[in-house]
């Protein structure tokens, strides 16, 4: 095997460990923010569940919530837009609705939307987030009114 | 990015499955694993081995079953990391594979019987994949192994005591870190490891406002209260009598490591990383002082030349074959890789930095960089707690183990012995970092997975399938 062969093999032997490497650098790239939901490409499983949507979602919608408010607990009162949504609840300084609550976590737990619909989200509290009497271990749908409970303080959406 | 409906998307954007990259990955993979075989026997015999169907096709099986088990099971999971993973292993049996080839000639002539590694790190990547296969089939959600805290912190006691027990517990090369088990030895540390970053995640996803809150703030920096300091006390003994006990510095510094890189993760307060630094720097001063194989190592590292005539020659000789390998290295063949006393293990950056030269090895590095920037990234945009600190504390994992062995090989830190993972051969450490890799596609199928669409009355059996009942601890 001549000295010219070994350096090619060699050197082909690099290009393909930095293609490589390259190539995951670029699929990286194109999925930093995945996809963009546009009206003709959507997501696999949002297409399914959004098929059979628009006619059941239509009668259902009694008019959009506009703020979160708490109504009950020690920051009775205090309320936030969800326009700024996602809302984060918590102690921690970060949050959109600041609780003085004891029972509640540095960041307790997450009002947020997708498609029409309005969700809380626990975000691993130490006491747990309350939709009714359940204490919930996913993003749960809440409608106006639905009352969420979180340490000793109530919130609810509000039109 | 707005939703069709025309509100903002929960996350604000979707994560595509891209299965389809992973397989464009792959092949590159498969050509990065299949090549580097093909180039040993070029450079080394000058022809392509005679085996090489067999081999690549039984690679090619392999990385194929992978892909199917994640497209089935994990259709969400992340793209990147398992061709990645596929395409270390695979350089890993290329350069394993070169170092036999020069065992076999070496003792061409004589009846001894070569060293040879390549076969049986197959046979242990084909058992990793089998379990990683297992672990993305059986774990459905890894929110299930939060309930099981405390049992796998027993566990992974239990696997550390393991070599000092009499009769099953073996020394090799003066660390006490294996079980001999008739046949096969194995070395429970790198089970261990995985089990702690579990046991971890769930008493500190469980405990961390605790720790987070109470303390208070002495020179700029939070301290945490006194009565929280005993699990980072209990950790730090644990390190400490790895140290002691079993001799390996390695393994110390990982698990004291993961640690320490948890708990700041979950309370993020800097004040821990202050005190578990000083606590580190007290016990390795400490260890330093009357321990005679760290001095040893310690002095290697500082003199790696100097310590030749006392038998200290691995780190030394690492440097000149890196140094010869040069920018584009010697090429598959060339070099002298099995100067390196265990370059098939430990130094195997040693060999690869000689025949690929610093282009092979920055590469590798990159890849490694990868692999912990997905676990990261999948920390980040996971959605609970303790999925957030497994991913992290997994990534982690990597993170210190890489810089401690590629550190110590290319004489930055002193030499402790931690396996290169994927590349370097033992059993054990390939089995335990297929797992590693399955548990973090897991979480990342899991946190790139769409929300399901709660708002109607009667959700399908697909939406249906994220509802896990409480997990209590």
């Amino acid at each position: 095997m001549s000295e010219l062969t070994l350096f090619m093999i060699k050197i082909a032997y690099l290009a393909v460990l930095w293609i490589f490497v390259l190539s995951a650098i670029s699929v990286i790239r194109t999925d930093m923010f995945g996809a963009r939901l546009s009206s003709g490409q959507q997501a696999p499983k949002a297409a399914k569940s959004k098929a059979k949507a628009p006619a059941k979602a239509a009668p259902k919608r009694r008019g959009a919530p506009t703020h979160v408010a708490v109504v009950e607990g020690g920051n009775e009162g205090e309320r936030a837009d969800l326009d700024q949504a996602p809302i984060l609840i918590g102690r921690g300084p970060d949050a959109a609705i600041r609780l003085d609550d004891d029972y509640v976590s540095t960041r307790h737990a997450r009002i947020a939307a997708s498609g029409d619909q309005w969700f809380v989200e626990d975000l691993g509290s130490t006491n747990g987030t309350y939709v009714g009497a359940s204490r919930i271990s996913q993003p749960t749908a809440i409608t106006v009114g639905t009352r969420v409970r979180i340490g000793k303080t109530i919130l609810e959406l509000r039109k | 990015m707005r939703t069709p409906n025309g509100q903002p998307g929960f996350l604000g954007f979707v994560h595509r499955r891209r299965r389809g990259a992973e397989l464009f990955l792959l092949i590159i993979a498969l050509a990065v694993g299949i090549g580097g075989y093909a180039a040993v026997g070029i450079g080394v015999d000058g022809a392509v081995p005679a085996n090489i169907v067999g081999y690549g096709g039984w690679l090619v099986v392999l990385i194929v079953a992978c892909h199917v088990a994640v497209r089935i099971a994990a259709p969400y999971a992340d793209p990147v990391l398992l061709p990645v993973v596929a395409a270390l292993n695979g350089l890993g049996l290329a350069v394993i594979r070169r170092i036999d080839l020069a065992q076999i000639e070496a003792v061409k002539g004589t009846d001894k019987a070569p060293k040879v590694f390549a076969n049986d790190q197959l046979v242990w990547m084909t058992i990793g994949v089998a379990l990683f296969i297992g672990t993305l089939v059986v774990l459905r959600d890894h929110r299930v192994l939060q309930r099981y805290t405390y049992t796998t912190g027993l566990a992974a006691i239990l696997l550390l005591i393991l070599p000092l027990m009499p009769v099953i517990g073996v020394d090799h090369y003066g660390a006490r870190i294996w079980v001999d088990l008739g046949p096969v030895g194995m070395q429970p540390g790198e089970v261990a490891k995985v089990l702690l970053v579990i046991a971890f995640a769930g008493y500190l996803v469980v405990h961390r406002d605790a720790l987070a809150l109470a303390g208070r703030r002495f020179l700029f920096v939070d301290l945490p209260r006194g009565r929280d300091l005993g699990p980072i006390l209990a950790m730090w003994l644990i390190s400490l009598g790895i140290l002691v006990f079993q001799n390996d510095l390695g393994s110390s510094l990982l698990f004291y490591g993961i640690f320490l890189t948890m708990l700041y993760v979950a309370t993020e307060r800097p004040g821990w990383l202050v005190v578990g630094g000083a606590l580190f720097v007290a016990g390795a001063l400490g260890v330093y002082s009357f321990a005679g194989h760290v001095q040893l190592r310690v002095e290697a590292w500082l003199h790696p030349f100097g310590a030749w005539e006392t038998g200290s020659q691995q780190v030394g000789q690492s440097m000149f074959g890196m140094a010869w390998g040069g920018l584009l290295g010697r090429g598959f063949g060339q070099g002298r890789p099995t100067l390196i006393p265990f370059s098939e293990s430990d130094f195997i950056m040693g060999a690869i930095g000689e025949e690929l030269g610093l282009t092979g090895v920055m590469a590798v590095i990159l890849l490694y960089g990868l692999i912990v920037e997905r676990g990261l990234r999948t920390a980040l945009v996971c959605r609970d707690g303790f999925g957030k600190l497994v991913a992290c504390g997994l990534a982690v994992i990597f993170a210190i183990q890489v810089f401690v062995v590629i550190g110590g090989v290319t004489d930055l830190i002193p030499l402790t012995g931690l396996t290169t993972p994927f590349l370097s051969y033992g059993g054990s450490s390939l089995v335990a970092n297929w797992v590693i890799i399955a548990l973090v596609l897991r979480i990342s199928d899991q946190a790139r997975r769409p929300i399901p669409d709660l708002s109607f009355e009667e959700p399908s059996e697909a939406e249906t399938t994220q509802i896990v009942k409480a997990v209590r601890p």
